[in-house]
């Protein structure tokens, strides 16, 4: 394996794994102050059970996300010290925010992890919510050092180094909020499905469970919401991409050709020699709409841009494929599950629905990974767009496939571990047992 | 606002103060770490418990310290970055291999089965990961003292390029005495983690065994810093201040154990986050003006005056909501020894 070609596998894997935990640790946050909340409010002793198992899966969730973290940030320098050296000035900013967002979260989660007898309900309660709003802010705040390697703003170039910096403007480059809206209301939405996956899976075998119709509800208060959204935030994100990346548009969808009333190619397999697509869908003028609002305006293919600088053009096609198809059918169901609350009826009582939300489950992180291998892929032979060359990126270190291999089977380890330990600690029902100490009087701390 | 021309030395000394920062605390709850894997007679599992509710809230915001270090770094003095990540490619992987483990290893026994093998599984491999961690962050610091972190040769042997710059005597010396430092901090700041006169005695023992045998160490680094890291050697022996720092990191040492050894261990407490500091920004003022000798200075590394100021201004902004925060974190949970467990191990 070439170096650069282990380098950017290291990465990529580093990423995949990292971003399950980031979007956890953005999105649990939120339904765990809502379990707690609907607690302090009603008294009812599930909702503090939940409050208290998904408090025990954010804990777990964000250590490994916080360590996992912690090696991106060395293997920026690891991996990619060319571009460091290059782009440190200028995106240094909102990595500093970030680290001060992400230092409150910490502190914060530790308060609420530990401190459920050693200090009053309403502190608790916004030690949740800070977790949760730091969280965010956190996550946006990485989202914009990324949205600068897509549309790098705030400086000049000269004799191939930055000059005249200005990491404010590098900051508020044009990719910065149509990225960090997508990838909020994503966290959302794929935490809020993928929980309220899970309950609606167990449902399907035990309707009456109150403990996971609880949890179905708050978690879909969550995730529907965001994922009905996010149609229109990708709209946005795309219209930024036309107009910042024209290459990255037109690998997403497979569009060869400069023209006007540019088809919207669906599905179907791109070939970079013949630059055919084959077996695909076209919506006629249906691309220069998504790119420009108006059916017959002219979208630049790839014959625009010369064939070295081509990013690997079916990756990105099939990945934005499927972005796009799990969020609409995301979007769908949280459109269904909506209407049907609005309507007072009982959700559990529409097996359909309850499939439905099972399937959704792994969706949102699956239609994420895809978003990032869009953002990513479609980059590509670019680490900083247009400017700074991957390849001129990478570390002089010879032998990378051995620290990549290395760092795969961690992580898979990491993997497997996380996932017994959710199913334990928080998924299952709670036991008969359980189920006596939940409703013993007196047996759990009420709400002083 | 300092004028430019001071800037960089400002934000090196941030720098200096965010290591300073997670040595005192990342440290000790690696040192915990040690004596977790150390502890030993009839108390030894009252021992695990006092460490682990010791360093359960608190890690993570702890550990935030080194993400900040490394976010200063490679915003300010970038090229520092990217030497650092180049010529340490190899312990800087295996360490971050090591924080990995610690932390997913030491949340995971929170979490999973009370068995006691699941529980001895996860406190193995915490325990472990405590010990190598502190070592390779050790001769990594030691490596760049040494002077040996130039620019990567273009040609030579795979050992001459990445290996030999870091793998000397010195640094290894200078790994060990992290290690020893961490531990013996640990042990300090756990005498006042719980209330049981017993395992307040354990521990002070552990803190005195500790803190005597840091002096071999200390001396043996200095000795081959005078012969392997000729520019902290200098400054460490031979500046004017050498002498006053010297006394003064020697000073606090004796006081920290003189406290110990008179039970007096809010004064040791003291003393010995004392003693650590001094050698911190000993190793800082020894190599002033390089952050990374032999080429790259503080203010031929700088990034730009602009980027300088911002960092600073939100250094500013963050260190006014983080301190309230981290005093309100220590204040709950550090503010009296836990008398039961509690957390996620207590009866919820």
């Amino acid at each position: 394996m070439p170096d650069l070609l282990a380098a950017r596998s290291q990465m990529a894997m580093s990423l995949a794994f990292h971003i399950l935990f980031a979007v956890v640790g953005i999105g649990m946050p939120v339904l765990m102050v809502v379990a707690e909340q609907r607690y302090r409010r009603t008294g009812d002793a599930i909702c503090l059970e939940l409050a208290k198992r998904w408090a025990k899966g954010t804990a777990i969730l964000f250590a490994v996300g916080a360590v996992s973290g912690t090696v991106l940030s060395f293997e920026l320098g690891l991996l990619w010290p060319g571009f460091m050296e290059f782009a440190g000035p200028v995106i240094g900013m909102p990595f500093s925010l970030e680290g001060f967002a992400f230092f409150t979260e910490a502190i914060f989660l530790g308060i609420y992890l530990y401190g459920w007898d050693r200090i009053s309900p309403r502190a608790h309660l916004w030690a949740g919510i800070l977790v949760a709003v730091s969280g965010a802010a956190s996550g946006i705040f990485v989202v914009i050092a990324n949205a600068w390697m897509n549309a790098p703003t705030g400086f000049d170039l000269v004799d191939g180094r930055v000059a005249n910096v200005d990491p404010i403007a590098g900051m508020l480059n044009p990719m910065a909020f149509p990225q960090a809206l997508h990838m909020t209301l994503a966290s959302y939405a794929a935490t809020g499905f993928a929980v309220a996956g899970i309950h609606a899976f167990l449902l399907l075998f035990d309707r009456d469970n109150a403990f996971h119709r609880r949890a179905l509800a708050i978690a879909l208060l969550v995730g529907a919401p965001a994922a009905v959204l996010q149609p229109l935030s990708g709209d946005l994100s795309a219209r930024a991409v036309a107009q910042t990346q024209p290459a990255k548009l037109a690998a997403m969808e497979a569009h060869f050709e400069t023209g006007r009333r540019a088809p919207l190619v669906i599905g179907g397999w791109p070939n970079m020699e013949t630059r055919e697509t084959r077996w695909a869908v076209r919506i006629p003028g249906g691309l220069s709409f998504l790119a420009q609002h108006d059916i017959n305006a002219e979208v630049p293919g790839l014959d625009r841009v010369p064939r070295a600088d081509w990013p690997h053009v079916p990756i990105v096609h099939l990945a934005f494929e499927i972005m796009v198809a799990l969020g609409t059918f995301l979007a769908l169901v949280g459109l269904w599950a909506g209407v049907l609350a609005l309507r007072r009826r009982d959700l559990c009582a529409e097996p359909w629905l309850l499939r439905a939300v099972a399937a959704a489950g792994p969706m949102g992180f699956v239609a994420i990974e895809a978003g990032w291998t869009v953002t990513e892929v479609g980059r590509q032979p670019w680490i900083v767009y247009g400017v700074l060359r991957t390849a001129d990126a990478v570390t002089p270190m010879p032998g990378l496939i051995v620290p990549f291999i290395g760092f795969t089977l961690l992580y898979c380890f990491l993997g497997v571990i996380v996932v017994w330990l959710l199913y334990r600690q928080i998924i299952r029902s709670p036991r008969p047992t359980e189920w006596s100490r939940i409703y013993a009087p007196g047996g759990i701390p009420r709400a002083a | 606002m300092p004028p430019d021309s001071m800037l960089a030395d400002v934000l090196a000394a941030a720098l200096a103060l965010s290591l300073n920062a997670y040595v005192l605390f990342g440290g000790a709850d690696f040192g915990g770490g040690v004596w977790d894997l150390l502890a030993s007679g009839p108390r030894r599992n009252q021992q695990r418990d006092v460490i682990s509710h010791a360093i359960g809230p608190i890690w993570e915001a702890n550990h935030v310290w080194l993400i900040l270090a490394i976010v200063l770094t490679f915003s300010c003095f970038p090229p520092v970055f990217a030497r650092v990540g180049t010529v340490l490619h190899i312990p800087l992987s295996l360490m971050l291999v090591g924080i990995v483990l610690r932390g997913s290893a030491f949340t995971f026994r929170t979490y999973d089965d009370e068995h006691d093998t699941v529980q001895r599984r996860w406190g193995r491999i915490f325990a472990g990961a405590s010990l190598v961690t502190p070592v390779l962050l050790g001769m990594c610091i030691g490596a760049v003292a040494s002077g040996r972190a130039g620019p990567v040769p273009e040609v030579g042997t795979f050992g001459d390029r990445f290996v030999w710059p870091w793998l000397t005597p010195f640094s290894v010396a200078v790994g060990i005495l992290t290690l020893l430092l961490f531990a013996h901090l640990a042990a300090v700041f756990l005498t006042l983690e719980t209330d049981e006169e017993s395992l307040v005695e354990d521990f002070r023992r552990r803190a005195l065994v500790s803190g005597v045998a840091l002096f071999p160490v200390a001396m043996a680094a200095l000795g081959l810093a005078r012969m392997q890291a000729p520019l902290v050697g200098a400054g460490l022996l031979v500046a004017w201040w050498s002498l006053p720092l010297h006394l003064a990191t020697g000073l606090a040492a004796v006081v920290a154990l003189a406290a110990l050894w008179w039970r007096r261990y809010h004064l040791a407490r003291v003393a010995v986050a004392l003693q650590v500091s001094l050698i911190i920004w000993g190793w800082a003022a020894s190599q002033h003006p390089y952050l990374v000798p032999p080429d790259l200075t503080i203010t031929g590394a700088a990034a730009p005056p602009t980027t300088l100021r911002l960092v600073l201004m939100a250094l500013g902004g963050g260190i006014a909501v983080l301190l309230p925060s981290l005093f309100y974190l220590f204040r709950v949970f550090k503010s009296a020894p836990s008398h039961t467990a509690f957390g996620p191990k207590g009866d919820h």
